[in-house]
């Protein structure tokens, strides 16, 4: 594909200017204003080799608190930042391995401190491999900063199981693998069984597995696709408010950036506590099987 | 537990947890390559479901001597720093030393709050495929 193809793919979509391509970073990786982040499945990829000037967020040991269940606070996430040396005004892209899963989760957890300039780098760390750019083992060093302490708005985009209660009747998008969603299996292919009592999938919950809007090369799927898979295919419509869930909401965050800032959905929540939490939570209800099924009249908000 | 296992131990354990990741690199880049006689297919190995990555591994003995031969793809780092720290560390080992490794190896690293839950699993996923193959040998 041509840069030019490429411009015109990404200027579709409703936010083009939270995607950036791995062209523009490559002339602006040195702006003083940008900062580049990776975050990788495996926490080891970064030192393996990462994009020059880029530093490291580990989802697992910098974004969750390490006792409670939940994410860090606004003076964890003020640390996390200033030791990075970000400023708030910072303009962020995130990238990572396997088509930006793992980026568009630090990409949605730094939106709930509200980070306004983030973005990702489509086609995420496959692309720019693929294209010959650089990477290097050598250590970043910035210099650290005061961001400011903000506490986290849980408000806006992210719901919690008593919200996903008082959801149903109204879109549900499970993007997890067909298996998980009939009930066959707790987690994905590939990956042990774990962590979930139960099997099966949140009533009235359409099964868009996330990666049917990555393309082979990790870039997102064009505005028409998205717009054919989650409208045409999931019934969805611009306007609808949507949770979108997962295991523990990782591949729901790569769905809630492509509702939100791709298609230009307003209402779209991630539910976090995700299959780990509905599949051992007790009398909330489940169905298994291919079809969506129906939500229990007493439940319907 | 074997000598050539306590000294990777010790050395995990010699140094601050996020030096710890970068000796797991350094594992990860000196996993031995497969024999020539494996070829370029996975037939002759075992793959680990216990992994996200697809990692294969093979152990075999050798006039009475324990070699672990595994592959797993450079996107996987830390998966391929486990298989390297298990090739080294058995290496050269008999059948009974192997054997006599005990299970909660993979947890005695230090790394338990610097890897997810999943890739130490996948560890004890390896160690558990090794011995059952060392045994059937």
């Amino acid at each position: 594909m041509t840069d030019q193809d490429d411009s015109a793919r990404l200027g579709a979509y409703a936010h083009p200017e939270r995607l950036v391509s791995t062209t523009w970073l490559a002339e602006h990786q040195g702006d003083e204003h940008v900062v580049v982040i990776e975050s990788s499945e495996d926490v080891l990829l970064y030192e393996t080799g990462h994009i020059p000037g880029s530093v490291k967020v580990d989802w697992h040991t910098d974004l969750n608190d390490p006792v409670t269940r939940d994410y860090l606070d606004g003076e964890g996430f003020a640390a996390l930042f200033g030791r990075l040396g970000i400023r708030r005004d910072a303009t962020l892209v995130v990238y990572g391995d396997k088509s930006n899963w793992w980026a568009a989760y630090a990409l949605w957890v730094f939106t709930l401190f509200g980070h306004e300039d983030v973005r990702l780098l489509d086609g995420g760390r496959a692309k720019w491999i693929a294209e010959g750019r650089p990477l290097t083992r050598e250590a970043t060093v910035r210099q650290a900063v005061d961001y400011p302490v903000v506490e986290r708005d849980d408000s806006g985009i992210r719901a919690f199981k008593e919200d996903v209660l008082s959801h149903l009747g109204s879109p549900l998008i499970d993007v997890r693998s067909p298996l998980e969603y009939t009930g066959e299996r707790t987690t994905a292919p590939e990956y042990p069984e774990e962590s979930a009592l139960r099997a099966g999938h949140i009533p009235t919950a359409q099964n868009v597995p996330w990666g049917k809007a990555a393309a082979a090369d990790g870039t997102f799927r064009s505005r028409a696709e998205l717009e054919a898979i989650y409208q045409d295919g999931a019934g969805l419509a611009p306007g609808d408010d949507v949770i979108a869930y997962c295991r523990i909401g990782e591949r729901s965050s790569h769905t809630w950036f492509v509702l939100t800032h791709l298609l230009g959905y307003e209402g779209v929540r991630n539910y976090d506590g995700s299959w780990t939490e509905w599949g051992s939570a007790v009398r909330v209800p489940i169905v298994r099987g291919e079809q969506p099924g129906e939500a229990p009249a007493t439940l319907v908000g | 537990m074997t000598t050539q296992l306590d000294a990777i131990r010790e050395e995990f354990l010699a140094v601050e947890p996020r030096e710890r990741l970068l000796l797991l690199l350094e594992y990860a880049d000196d996993l031995p390559p497969l024999p020539a006689r494996f070829g370029d297919s996975t037939d002759l190995l075992e793959r680990v479901p216990e992994c996200q990555a697809p990692v294969f591994v093979r152990s075999e003995l050798e006039n009475g001597a324990v070699h672990v031969h595994a592959s797993a793809p450079a996107e996987a780092p830390t998966t391929r720093g486990f298989a390297s720290v298990l090739a080294h560390g058995l290496d050269g080992l008999t059948k009974e030393e192997a054997l006599a490794v005990p299970d909660d190896f993979p947890d005695t690293l230090g790394l338990t709050s610097a890897v997810s839950p999943l890739r130490l699993r996948g560890m004890h996923g390896m160690l558990a495929r090794i011995k059952r193959q060392l045994r059937e040998a």
